[in-house]
């Protein structure tokens, strides 16, 4: 063996981990917004109409069926192609925005089919318009009854941002590459990595559960 | 399109041999992972407290952890450790243990979705612990847990691109190196994600058969 633990090269690097960190976290935090927009609107349009369901249900398939890497380089290596020019953080953020809106659609039209038929019809009754209906009865149930799934999708995110490193967005896994790659010190690096990602991811679900808590559930 | 069908002819061999590189792993990884998963999922629903704990660890780190940190742990770790694993290896090893924490779950939940009356059942017509896991309650288990189960195949073959990072030659590297020769990017990589999405949605419609039945 002959290989002994020295964290020290790594905690000098420490600030790019952490700089590292919080670009993966920004980076998936966009996502989110933009993936969440995604996915409202294909929960609603598949409700919609039965060409809506069906061009929907076409999304879901193509993305879910794809690796997000296969995506994200398409996006930043291939549409420049076609002129479309975007810096690779955009297209990252596109990318990933593309792939979690998907897994969103499906979060959200399960949530959809969630809400109480006598809720819907209690709101008609009362002469909301449908538009009224949609976005004062519809959508505070459904948003609190998808907020666990949420959390897991933005933990998922998260987890999948590390993949900006194949296109050089100076992340966390990248941070650790390059240091790994500098210093040998393999061993510590994954290690600490691995640990802040599991730190980060179980933080993240221990406030996303208090948030939960703090709303009723319908 | 003439100039991209020559082109792919000419690239032919090369993505065949990728195509045939990515099933290769992902078919080990699933077969390796199921091995784990099922033995881990079996401890972490009835072994003691103290029993659990090693198992719900790595359950956790390996969900905690993207599965590319995984593959670069498993790709540059075992060298200082003085084991030399291919590239290859490196990823079918942590493509493995990803799927074997993602089985071990899902074999959890099945495992505890059984009544517990079937257990004691078993108990009370004699069985043994082993006799009772094999004969009452995996035959029951298999049919929740199969569509989840070829799921995490559908996630074994999109993960297996990532290998194309520590460059094991499957399909997404070597449509890179393609894509270097001839410059049809957007051709190229919409090619290979028709593969992938082939192949997955063939995975998805199958778990889809077995989740009405």
């Amino acid at each position: 063996m002959g290989y002994s633990l020295h964290f020290d090269a790594v905690w000098s690097n420490f600030h790019s981990l952490l700089s590292g960190l919080a670009i993966g976290l920004v980076m998936a935090l966009f996502s989110l917004i933009a993936g969440t927009v995604i996915g409202l609107l294909g929960a609603f349009i598949s409700r919609g109409s039965v060409a809506g369901k069906w061009l929907v249900g076409f999304y879901v398939m193509l993305i879910r069926n794809l690796p997000l890497l296969v995506i994200v380089l398409l996006l930043y290596f291939a549409l420049p192609q076609l002129g479309i020019r975007l810096d690779k953080y955009k297209s990252f953020v596109w990318a990933l925005s593309l792939y979690s809106g998907a897994y969103l659609i499906e979060v959200f039209r399960g949530g959809l089919s969630s809400v109480p038929a006598g809720q819907v019809e209690a709101a008609r009754a009362i002469g909301l318009t449908r538009l009224q209906t949609n976005l004062y009865v519809i959508m505070p149930i459904m948003l609190r009854n998808v907020l666990p799934s949420l959390s897991n999708t933005f933990i998922g995110i998260f987890k999948d941002s590390s993949i900006a490193a194949a296109i050089a967005i100076p992340e966390l896994t990248f941070e650790a590459r390059r240091i790994n790659t500098n210093t040998f010190r393999v061993v510590e690096t994954w290690l600490i990595v691995s640990c802040m990602y599991v730190v980060t991811c179980s933080a993240m679900s221990f406030v996303l559960q208090r948030i939960e808590r703090r709303f009723p559930k319908f | 399109m003439d100039a991209f069908l020559n082109q792919l002819w000419i690239a032919r061999w090369p993505l065949l041999d990728g195509l045939i590189t990515t099933l290769q792993i992902s078919i080990v990884a699933i077969v390796i992972g199921t091995i784990i998963g099922v033995l881990v999922g079996v401890q972490l629903t009835y072994g003691s407290y103290f029993s659990r704990m090693p198992f719900r660890l790595y359950v956790e780190i390996m969900r905690g952890t993207p599965v590319l940190v995984s593959v670069l742990a498993a790709f540059y770790i075992p060298s200082v450790m003085g084991l030399s694993l291919t590239a290859k290896m490196a990823g079918i090893l942590a493509l493995s243990l990803f799927a074997g924490a993602h089985i071990a779950e899902l074999t959890r939940g099945s495992l505890q979705a059984i009544p517990v009356g079937q257990i004691e059942a078993g108990r009370s017509i004699g069985l043994t612990f082993k006799q009772i896991v094999v004969n009452v309650l995996f035959p029951q288990a298999l049919r929740s847990a199969l569509p989840p189960w070829i799921n995490t195949g559908v996630e074994l073959i999109k993960g297996s691109s990532l290998l194309s990072l520590i460059g094991v030659a499957e399909l997404l590297l070597n449509t890179q190196e393609v894509i270097g020769r001839n410059f049809m990017a957007i051709q190229f990589y919409v090619f290979s994600g028709v593969i992938y999405l082939v192949i997955n949605i063939a995975l998805d419609q199958t778990a889809r058969i077995f989740d009405r039945r």
